[in-house]
């Protein structure tokens, strides 16, 4: 237990000229929920790619598990915003599913009766057992991103990474989600989620990490999830009425019913 | 019928279903990844390559041809950048004019150059020469058999044959990171499949299709094939494997019906000449799409 899940060191992302995340630290601790929270344009989703070598650092380390990432691919799953892919692609649920395997299948492996019913129980496990051979395109949003993350169950990995697994999905799949990644915590796996909706911060996750290009705070919910981190990170971008419903010891004058949530 | 069918139509009718099955292969990965123009590119740039090529050594023959493509193929590659940059033109406008002006370029060049005495002109480059790709020396279905007129077979069609074998090797060999990283770079990424890298080997295996098919057959079938029959496989199913697969029966039924009714059909309507073979087979390739996007099971907006 001694090599955290994720070490991140001096991680400097650039588009362009100016820096999307600026010299982020990060640890993640093991077997917990850790949200990655900021305002629009923070570098959250950025940060994850970098992490997972999608989109190229300029500087810094990674350290999975106590070994370079390339090393430890296997023990990483990822689920990236529903929308970075193209859903009127030809391929059914359980294709989609299936890709998950691609580790353990390798190049030309076929695929046995026991990965097929590994895939099988991924999908069951997120609900969407009735919908193994639909089309992709036919799903409703929180469908796809069920399947998203059946596919993230099928690497078997032990360190989850999300990107917004919650972003424009029904409230059924909300639940059907988080049910799933806290069961995963159960066994001990590590979950880290980019993640939007701070009123539902304290519910769901135990761990917070509040970046604003630089990290800004890092630590359990009570430590980090504070009124001050996040108006050091959200400034004025953050409804006032949000900050009086997530911190009621502070009442203010004129809350709205309902938190504006930034889009 | 037999004889003169070995001699005259088994080749061209071979030639063109190889060419047509070497670019529709690819044309499904390029066309799922919106890159579908790159065939259209490719054997357009290929043609100032070609006439370069030909120019600096004084034949056709087949290296020098493709290294000049490949070398205008880099070359357009930068003049897109280029544009794109300086000219501040979004990419597909720049990737139209850069291509444009490359094959007007390759026209020019055509024209000024002494290639009277060699099979190379506009006509060729557009819809090649595949009714002159003749095996003399074949008597009949036996010469199949007889290596000393195998020997005399015409050589597009060990090329054409061996670079379908290429391409054919490549997709089945990486049929599954290809998949993945087609419908999903990112996650392809964080399993460790060097996707650009990947997608690079597709431009190239595409290009090399297309060079060798455009030296064979002409760039009217090369644009044709890379498009037509992936799209309307993909109009008829909701799988990739199964795409492929009706793509290279559509490919391969274009080529065929397409070099029969070029030959024959003027003649059944009482024409006297036959017309282009290319140009039909890029016709019943169109046709077999628009087909297709009449009745497919796949079309937009119909569910399973």
């Amino acid at each position: 237990m001694g090599d955290a899940p994720l070490r991140v060191r001096g991680l400097t992302v650039s588009y362009g000229a100016s820096p999307a995340v600026f010299s982020a630290d990060m640890t993640v601790a093991p077997g917990a929920m850790t949200a990655i929270i900021g305002p629009n344009g923070a570098g959250k989703s950025t940060l994850l790619k970098a992490v997972l070598g999608i989109v190229p650092r300029v500087s810094g380390q990674i350290e999975v598990f106590g070994a370079a990432l390339e090393r430890q691919r296997a023990r990483i799953a990822y689920v990236p915003q529903r929308a970075s892919v193209d859903w009127d692609f030809p391929t059914r649920v359980i294709d989609v599913v299936e890709m998950g395997l691609y580790r353990r299948v390798g190049l030309i492996g076929r695929l046995t009766r026991q990965h097929r019913a590994t895939a099988g129980d991924c999908l069951a496990r997120v609900g969407m057992s009735d919908f193994a051979t639909r089309q992709i395109g036919q799903l409703s949003g929180g469908q796809q991103q069920r399947v998203f993350l059946a596919r993230a169950l099928a690497q078997g990995a032990d360190l989850y990474m999300l990107d917004e697994p919650f972003a424009g999905v029904d409230a059924a799949t909300e639940k059907a989600i988080i049910d799933v990644l806290k069961s995963l915590k159960d066994e001990g796996r590590t979950i880290l989620a980019v993640h939007h909706d701070l009123s539902t911060v304290p519910d769901y996750f135990d761990r917070v990490f509040v970046i604003n290009k630089s990290p800004v705070a890092e630590g359990t919910v009570a430590q980090a999830f504070t009124q001050d981190t996040l108006q050091q990170a959200y400034g004025g971008r953050l409804a006032t009425g949000l900050l009086d419903q997530l911190f009621p010891a502070t009442p203010a004058a004129a809350a709205p019913a309902f938190p504006a949530r930034p889009s | 019928m037999g004889a003169e069918f070995v001699a005259l139509s088994l080749p061209p009718i071979l030639i063109g279903s190889l060419a047509a099955l070497a670019c529709a292969l690819p044309g499904n990965f390029l066309l799922l990844r919106r890159q579908a123009l790159i065939g259209d590119a490719i054997s357009h740039v290929v043609l100032p390559g070609i006439v370069v090529g030909f120019l600096l050594t004084g034949t056709v023959s087949t290296w020098p041809m493709l290294l000049g493509a490949a070398a205008a193929a880099l070359v357009a590659v930068g003049a897109i950048q280029l544009i794109q940059r300086i000219g501040r033109i979004e990419p597909g406008a720049a990737m139209g004019v850069v291509f444009t002006t490359l094959f007007a370029a390759g026209v020019l060049l055509l024209e000024q150059s002494d290639t009277s005495n060699v099979h190379l002109d506009v006509q060729h480059a557009l819809y090649g020469n595949l009714e002159s790709l003749i095996w003399i020396d074949a008597t009949g279905w036996q010469s199949l058999l007889d290596p000393e007129a195998l020997a005399w077979m015409p050589p597009e069609l060990i090329r054409m044959a061996l670079v379908c074998l290429i391409v054919m090797a490549f997709i089945g060999l990486l049929w599954r990171p290809l998949a993945i990283s087609t419908f999903d770079e990112g996650f392809a990424r964080t399993l460790g499949i060097p996707a650009t890298l990947l997608g690079l080997a597709l431009v190239t295996v595409s290009a090399i299709a297309a060079v060798a098919a455009f030296d064979a057959v002409g760039s009217i079938i090369v644009i044709a094939m890379f498009i037509c029959p992936p799209a309307t496989a993909r109009l008829m199913t909701d799988r990739l494997a199964v795409q492929v697969a009706l793509s290279a029966v559509f490919a391969l039924v274009s080529a065929v019906v397409g070099y029969v009714l070029a030959g024959y059909g003027p003649i059944w309507l009482g024409y006297a000449d036959a017309v282009s073979a290319a140009g039909m087979i890029a016709t019943v390739s169109g046709l077999l799409l628009a087909a297709a996007a009449l009745v497919g099971p796949r079309r937009r907006g119909q569910s399973a």
